[in-house]
């Protein structure tokens, strides 16, 4: 694929293959699945893919703010599914990245209105112009999770180190059976309460949840200023953070790069603590 | 530094009662059946064996334990003795009363196990 293509070309251009459509999920509500989806979605476009993210969260959407778009929304899924628009005028290309568009979801309609089926038919129509089609999921498990994931051959999911998050994580992955391979991102990790035994680690979740893990992104303060601001983290190439997003993103498209890295290296201090048996499983 | 010293001491730290609470409610979601549910499966489980050797009926454990997404589910039930507590009853006599019912005697329940007593 050609880097930084423009996207009247790459949206012309039918590519060869058809792309791969990802669901982001976790069934519970507010562990970052929109934020992670622009942050993906950038981190993809920034290797050069051709990338769409589709808001599925009919009624309530989110991911134009977190990408910084909202002012050039103009149509929505609503309207390319009821015929008033085509595709391409609904797709709102990106700010920042030339690669990246967004579908936007309705806002102010009934979420009953999406058709499963049609949702599969546009899924597939993105998956005919981009490298990666990214949905981003609602909360819970009714219509608007299965119009999210009928289109998607993939899953992410993303969990938070909670009680909540990991139990709805298991019941999601139960609901998706082995057909979309998920894959899981730990969000919002907050190294210093692990080590404190205040927090679930990542062995902790995994070893309930057993999946493929993509990567794990700690719960940083530049993540909100980002989200604030409307420019995903991802846009930057520096940082521990940015770079774990890019780390992910390598994964997805099926590079090999090492396991994430801990996100805390023990000190001289810590490791005392634990031969004096301070630290527990 | 309490903190310190609790761990120290070996007070549960937060996150493992996060785990043990997880590791709760997820069978329970797995098993998709109730704690009453579970209850009741005991009971019958120690009813089965009770045909077969007198078990201690208040020591019994039934837990339930995971294995990658599998759940077995583990019972310790301490058996008393192996002889059978009750063995079932003879074949009635000939009748030697000239045509009257045989008498059977019934197993009296202790009134706590019977739920028609507590009425």
């Amino acid at each position: 694929m050609a880097m930084h293509q423009p996207i009247h070309d790459a949206l012309a251009a039918p590519a060869v293959k058809l792309g791969r459509a990802i669901v982001i999920t976790s069934g519970k509500g507010g562990v970052g699945k929109t934020t992670t989806t622009a942050n993906l979605g950038t981190a993809l476009a920034a290797r050069g893919a051709r990338v769409a993210l589709v808001d599925a969260d009919v009624g309530l959407r989110n991911l134009d703010i977190v990408l910084g778009l909202e002012s050039r929304v103009k149509y929505h899924v609503l309207d390319v599914l009821e015929g008033k628009v085509t595709l391409d005028e609904a797709l709102v290309p990106d700010k920042h990245s030339e690669t990246l568009v967004l579908l936007a979801a309705a806002q102010s309609r009934e979420k009953e209105e999406v058709e499963t089926e049609q949702m599969r038919a546009l899924i597939a129509r993105l998956r005919e112009r981009f490298d990666f089609v990214l949905i981003d999921c609602p909360a819970g498990i009714e219509l608007g999770f299965r119009n999210a994931i009928v289109g998607a051959d993939e899953a992410i999911v993303v969990c938070t180190p909670e009680v909540s998050a990991v139990r709805d994580v298991d019941r999601v992955v139960g609901l998706l059976g082995n057909r979309f391979k998920p894959q899981l991102i730990i969000n919002r990790l907050r190294p210093q309460l692990v080590k404190k035994g205040k927090m679930l680690s990542v062995e902790d979740v995994n070893a309930i949840l057993r999946l493929p893990l993509l990567g794990v992104i700690a719960d940083e303060p530049e993540i909100i200023i980002t989200t604030n601001k409307g420019e995903p983290l991802a846009l930057r190439q520096d940082g521990e953070t940015a770079s774990a997003y890019h780390a992910i993103a390598a994964r997805v498209a099926g590079e090999d790069v090492p396991a994430p890295a801990p996100l805390l290296k023990e000190s001289f201090v810590d490791k005392l603590g634990s031969f004096f048996g301070g630290r527990r499983a | 530094m309490i903190d310190w010293i609790k761990k120290f001491f070996g007070a549960p730290s937060s996150s493992s009662t996060a785990k043990e609470r997880l590791r709760l409610v997820l069978m329970t979601d797995h098993l998709a059946l109730g704690p009453d549910i579970v209850e009741n499966m005991k009971r019958d489980l120690i009813d089965v064996i009770s045909r077969y050797v007198e078990v201690d009926r208040d020591k019994v454990e039934v837990s339930f334990e995971r294995e990658d997404r599998a759940l077995a589910m583990l019972a310790n039930i301490p058996i008393v003795s192996v002889s059978r507590p009750s063995p079932p009853p003879a074949p009635p006599d000939p009748p030697a009363n000239g045509g009257a019912p045989p008498r059977r005697r019934r197993r009296k329940k202790p009134p706590a196990q019977n739920p028609a007593a507590a009425h």
